[in-house]
Order: structure tokens, then sequence, then C-alpha cells
């Protein structure tokens, strides 16, 4: 490729520019694809994602909902907020201060029929280390509480 | 009385770096040229008292000295020694110290050796250094204390969060810190260079050292963390596209376009504005990343302390420091004379192509790093992770790699692809090979089959610029970028292994059952009960074996803290020549006979160890590069010392000549 000499400073910065714009379009277009969103059971239940899309499903673990499947590990349980009831999958090992009543954050994706199939479940850690979406959770359950 | 000593120590410290600052500043103008010989010391002890306000930190995590509320909320009596030591950094205020700590030696460390560059020139540097570290100063003691006391004193400490009780957590910190605070000193010689107008090879030759030893910090310490994450979090993964993770994953990307630029710059001449930009944009990736972590926007174990208080500040900082220095850059790039030309096809060509696909890495990382945040001030909550990171990068790695391949071996300026081609047949058969066999083997996904097949590619060929010439006496810069451009090799084979290969399997098992994973037999042998310093754990007895071979025992552990309380997996894995068996333990759960099982987590990973070694080969080459440069440095000084005693000898013979001249 012959470029005449004297424009090779901008034909340089031509293609610095091309490359980064290029990045940043391919990135804002695979971001709208590729973006896990987040969901709380009512908007779950309002408007399901598309069932292959990984998502997160926050709320609480229903009381009384949590059953043990006969392999040992996968468990069954209700995510609610108060006003809708998703019932999740999870097969793995649970994090410590996984319970009953208490706030969960699921990644993973809702399977056609209706149940969400969770590959990672965000738990409470300790005191200190609280998942950002937790927090939320925090306000649910206090709605939730308010209503019994 | 100790943890008030520390403070004014700071406040010193802080004084002194602001005197740096005009010291060096005035010293640029024409009456004040009597402050330059003030600011080298001053540099010096600066750094002195920040590491001294540090060691008294670590002496009252030491001694567990609770009156200090640092020490209370995140230390224990209870906890190893060695924990407690590493606890210094394991918050907010102490890893903010550290920062400032690393900054003021480094600019102490520059004052005290860098003699290369005008005179100017240095002082512009360091009083850029010290501009730096004047609002880091700021922030610890408006903003992060860590200082501060605690009154009533409480009977003990909150502890350590267990994740980072861990001998990892002793090194990690540090070692990145190291670089990415050691890209300060980079940033520093950009704004030197602008203001005195010095952009030259000289310019790239005095730098490129620094950067090199921020760069091999980086990259120890994005390998170590990397291990740390794939053993200490249990899910065996070994990268998450955490935010944390990326924001050393951007600095490194920036430091590493940095360094080839900068040979460019200082063998040719060329790339003179490009490199000054980067010297800019590799520091202030450390400090957006900072701000990522501490401001407690992201969701992260190292989130210490949400606070919105320090995520305005750092803001500010930012907004401050990057600002300036790209508004620096603008006002004095039209000044910086266009360098050298080339032709496409030279070595700088290529390395133009791998600063263009590194930059547009960087780019794609703080996009999808970023964009959590944008969407959440529009209402709408969303999290990017490797779907979109992994697929979307390696669209630009894959062609960088690629011309690694060949780049290496383009002459500088002008070079033709017919000279070189011939020596591409092996590399290609390699690749060949390597692709076909792990398509025999099953591999179906794209991604992993380029990583399969362009790793082993890589490695070949980064020894091809050695041909011709003699193993032993082929400089230790050569050396230095061709283990470098290997590691990079293994690692990518490691990479693709674990997305090709891994098997895994989760299950619930009795004790005596035994179970297969990939070529290993495990069987569960028992489950007990053990104590630690500040934990109890069950313990899990796993007798494995490969392949039917000899028996090797793994003791995967569930651990429960008592400060703070807290359950925790510790995984246990088994390494051989071709891969990690890595275990979990998980809870006990009753079958419907009311039999005890134990879930279990157990992977095989081919050769996925080849990451990390591959990072450290990386390292290890950035090290002899290093070296070399830092040999070839001394023996320029002590050639100038030489002529310089000859000199003097000369002029004092003669002077002695017309001394007895004058007698007779």
């Amino acid at each position: 490729m012959a470029v005449r000499a004297k424009h090779q400073r901008l034909v340089l910065l031509g293609i610095a520019l091309v490359a980064l714009i290029g990045a940043g379009l391919l990135a804002t277009w695979a971001l709208r694809s590729q973006a896990s969103y987040f969901y709380v059971p009512a908007d779950m239940a309002a408007n399901p994602p598309e069932a292959d899309r990984a998502v997160r499903l926050g709320g609480m673990v229903e009381r009384g909902s949590m059953k043990n499947a006969p392999d040992g590990v996968t468990v069954n349980f209700i995510v609610t907020d108060g006003k809708a009831r998703i019932p999740v999958r999870f097969a793995g090992i649970r994090p410590a201060l996984f319970v009953e009543g208490s706030g969960v954050v699921a990644e993973g994706k809702l399977g056609r029929d209706g149940t969400f199939v969770a590959d990672n479940l965000l738990a409470k850690h300790d005191e200190k280390y609280v998942p950002r979406e937790m927090k939320d959770m925090q306000q649910a359950r206090k709605a939730i509480e308010n209503t019994k | 009385m100790l943890p008030e000593i520390g403070l004014g120590l700071l406040w010193l410290a802080a004084a002194l770096a602001g005197l740096q600052l005009l010291a060096g500043g005035l010293s640029l103008t024409a009456n004040g040229k009597g402050m330059a010989g003030i600011v080298r010391p001053v540099a010096m002890v600066q750094g002195v008292l920040a590491a001294a306000a540090l060691g008294i930190l670590i002496w009252l995590f030491v001694q567990t000295d609770l009156s200090v509320k640092l020490v209370a909320e995140n230390s224990h009596s209870a906890k190893p020694l060695m924990f407690k030591i590493a606890g210094t950094w394991g918050n907010h205020e102490g890893s903010m110290l550290l920062w400032v700590t690393v900054m003021g030696l480094g600019g102490a460390f520059v004052a005290a050796v860098e003699r290369r560059l005008p005179e100017p020139t240095m002082m512009a540097t360091l009083a850029g250094q010290a501009f730096v570290s004047l609002g880091f100063y700021a922030f610890l003691l408006f903003a992060s204390n860590p200082f501060a006391r605690l009154y009533p004193a409480p009977e003990d400490g909150n502890g350590l969060n267990p994740l980072l009780q861990d001998p990892g957590l002793a090194f990690h910190p540090p070692t990145l810190y190291l670089g990415y605070v050691g890209l300060s000193i980079a940033f520093s010689f950009a704004i030197g260079a602008l203001i005195t107008r010095q952009v030259g090879p000289d310019f790239a030759r005095a730098m490129r050292p620094w950067v090199l030893g921020a760069w091999i910090f980086l990259t120890v310490g994005i390998t170590a963390g990397s291990y740390w994450a794939y053993y200490v979090l249990g899910w065996g993964g070994w990268w998450f596209w955490d935010p944390v993770e990326n924001a050393s994953l951007m600095p490194w990307l920036a430091a590493t376009a940095l360094l080839h630029s900068a040979s460019v710059l200082a063998a040719r001449n060329a790339l003179r504005a490009w490199t000054v930009m980067l010297g800019v944009v590799a520091f202030s990736m450390s400090m957006v990343g900072t701000f990522l972590v501490r401001s407690g926007i992201l969701t992260s174990v190292h989130a210490f302390a949400v606070d919105p208080r320090r995520g305005g500040f750092i803001l500010a900082l930012l907004a401050i420091y990057i600002g300036g220095a790209l508004l620096l850059f603008a006002l004095r790039a039209a000044t910086v004379t266009e360098g050298e030309r080339f032709a496409i096809t030279s070595r700088e060509g290529a390395l133009v192509f791998n600063n263009v696909m590194l930059s547009s890495i960087l780019g794609i990382t703080l996009i999808g790093t970023l964009y959590p945040l944008f969407t959440e001030a529009m209402g709408t909550k969303v999290s990017v992770g490797p779907p979109y990171f992994t697929p979307v990068s390696a669209m630009f790695a894959v062609p960088m790699f690629v011309v690694l391949i060949f780049g290496p071996m383009l002459r500088w300026r002008r070079d033709k692809f017919s000279r070189i081609s011939p020596l591409l047949a092996l590399p290609l058969v390699v690749a060949i090979a390597a692709g076909g066999w792990a398509f025999a083997v099953g591999v179906r996904h794209v991604l992993p089959l380029l990583g399969l097949a362009l790793g082993p590619a890589l490695v070949v060929a980064s020894f091809l610029p050695l041909r011709g010439r003699s193993v032993l006496r082929a400089p230790l810069s050569l050396w230095g970028m061709v283990i470098a451009h290997a590691g990079i090799g293994v690692a990518l084979f490691g990479m693709a292994s674990d997305s090709a290969f891994t098997v895994e399997k989760l299950v619930a098992a009795k004790v005596g059952e035994v179970n297969q994973v990939g070529p290993w037999s495990i069987r569960l042998a028992e489950v007990a009960p053990i104590a630690g310093p500040n934990w109890t754990a069950m313990e899990g007895v796993l007798k494995a074996r490969y392949d039917g071979g000899a028996e090797v025992t793994l003791r995967p552990q569930s651990r429960t803290f008592w400060a703070p309380l807290q359950t925790n997996a510790v995984s246990a894995l088994k390494g051989r020549w071709n891969g990690q068996l890595y275990t979990v333990l998980g809870d006990e759960t009753l079958s419907d006979k009311g039999e005890s099982r134990w879930q279990l987590r157990l992977w095989w990973k081919p050769y996925v160890p080849l990451i990390w070694i591959g990072g450290l080969l990386v390292a290890l080459g950035g090290g002899l590069a290093l070296l070399s440069r830092v040999a070839q440095d001394l023996k320029r000084r002590m050639a100038r010392a030489k002529g310089g005693n000859r000199r003097d000898e000369v002029a004092a013979l003669a002077h002695g000549d017309a001394a007895k001249g004058d007698a007779a």
C-alpha cells in the first residue's frame, strides 16, 4: 500500500480513530444483546424475558417453599416480592447464608415452563459484604413484612 | 501516641509534596532556578515519611491496638500474625495509605537515580508527581484517616473477611499497587515532557524502565489475583470480568501498549504524541479503577466501604488529573513535531497494529464496565459479564495474536513480506496441527479452537527472532521479548483449554461412594470435623486415582469462621503435568431413606495451570528486559564517570604543569 509520506500522521490518526470508534460501536451493539437485566418477580411475571437470555432475578426466598430434590444437589424454591411468585431451580453448592426468608439474587435463565433456572446464587455473605442488589431486597422484605 | 505520630508524619509528607510541587514549578521560571536544588531531596524525604506512616499503621495492626478505629473494625487479636500485617491493607484507609506510600517511594526513587533527562524536564516530572500525590494525601487526610481513634476501645476487633484471610492477600494488593501507582511515574514523565516540550527518544528511554517495572508488578499481580480467585472462591473460574478485575486489566492493557510504543519512540523516534498520550492514559486507568472499586458504586469483594463522600472525592481527583492532563496534551500535542516515517510493512507498522488493538480492547472493557452505571442512571439495572466481554474482546485479540506471530520478525522502517514468509511455514504448520488435534478430540466452539491453534503457534513463532543468532550471545532484551511473547501463547493455550476440556461433576455422595470425573475416580473416604486458629471446619477426605494410577488424597473443607461469623468453602487442588483436579465440599443433605450425603463439586481441568505459568513467563520476560536496560544504563554511567575522572586528571595535570611553569 503506497501511502504518501506527507500524510502519514493523518493516516495513522485515521486508523486509530476508525478502530476505536469501531470498537465503541461494536461494544454498544453487543451490550444491547448481552447485558443481563435485573428483574424482581413482579416484572418477570408481567414481562417475561426471552427464554434463552441471561438475566438476574432478585427477591425473598418464600418461607416454606424450599424443597430439596432427591439427587441431593438440586433445590427448588420460590422467589417473591410480595406481588408475584417465581419458582426457581438451582443445582450446586449453596451460599452459606442462603435460607428461607432471606434475600437472594439468582443469575440464570427463565425456562419455557416458567421455572427460573439459576446457575449462580448471590446471598448475603456477612454483615459487611452485601451484594448491592440485596440492599434493594431489604426494602422489598420490609414491604412484605408490612403486608402481614 | 503512635497513631498521632503516624498522622503527623502524613501531614508532614503532604506538606513536603506541596513544597515539591512549588519548588519544581518555580525552578522552571526565570527567577526560580535556585529552587531546583531542593526538589530531589524533598521528594526523597516525602517518600520516606509516607513509608514511616505506613510502618506505624502496620505496627498498630500487629499490636492489635483497638483504640484505633481501623484496627478495631478490621482486625482481631486471635488472627495469625501474617493476616494481621496483611489486614493493614485489607481495608479502604490502609490500602489508600499503601497507595500514597508507593507513590511517594516511587517519586523518591526517581529523584534519587534518574539523571538521563534534562534537569528542567526532571523538575517538571517531579512537580507533576507531587501534584498527583497531593490529591491523594488530601483524600487520605480529609476523607479516609487511617489513624482515627475509637473511644471507648472495644474488647476485641471485628476481624477480617475470611475470603481475605489467605496468604495470597499478603502479596496480591501490594504487588498490584506497585503496578498501578508505578504508572504514576510514567504519567509524571509524560507531563514533564509535555511541559518542557522534550518528547523524544531520550524521554522514551528514560521512561521505559519505570513503565517496565510497573508493568511487571501489574502482570504478576493480575496473575496472582486470578489464581487467588480460582482457588479461593471455589467456583472453578479464573477470570470473571468482575469490575475489579477489569480495573486491573485496563491499566495493564494501556501499559502494554505504552511499553511497545515507547520502544518505537526510543528506537526510531516515531509515535511521539501517541506515546505521551498512552503515558497519560495508563495511570488514568489506574485512577478510574480505584474510583470504581473504592467508591462502592460497583459490588465486589474489594469494595470495602460504601461512602458517597469518598466516591465524590475520588471523582473530583479524577476530573482534575485526567482532565488536566488531557487539556495539557491538547494544548501541546500540536507542538510535538512529527516523528520519523515508516512503511506499513515494518516493525513499526506491526507495533502500531498492536497498539490500536490493545487500545480497542481497553475501550471495550471500559465501556462494558461503565455501562451498568449509565443504565442505572436511566433507571434500568443491568450487569455485564462474560457473554459480552469474551467474544467482543476476542474480536480484537485474535487479529493481534496473528500479527504477533510475524511482527517481531519484521525489520524497522521498511520490510517485505516475501522476506519473512518462508519462516512463517513453521508456526503455520503448528497452528494447523494443534487446531486439527483439537477438532479431532471434539472441540467445536470457535474461540477455544482458535486459542488452541494460535497458542502453540505463538510459542513457536516467539523463538523465531532468535534464528541465526548464538543463543548465548543474543542480547538479554531480545530474550525478554521472546519469553514474554511465548508466555502469551502458553497462557492462551491454558485459557482455551479451560473452556474446551473442563469436565465438571456435581453430586451428593455417601461416605465410601466413588465418582468418576474425566479420567479421575474419586472416593469420599470420610468427612470429619477439624479446628483451626480462628475457625472450625468439616473436612472431606477424598482418595483420587488418575486413570487407575496411584492414590492421592485431597482435603476440601467447609470452614466456619467466628470473627466475623461466616462460612466459606476451601477447595482442594491436585496438579498433574497435564492439568488440575479441583474439589469443593458443600453441605450435608439427607436422602429419602435418611442416609447422610455430602455435596461434592469436582472438576478436571486439563492444562489450565498454563494460564498462570504463561502469566509468570510474561512477567519473567519483562524482568529480563528490565535487567538489560538497567545494566546498559549502569554501564553508561560508569563509562561516563570514568571519562569524567580522566578529564579531571588531565585537567589536574595541565594545571600542575601550569603551576610548575609558573614556579620556573
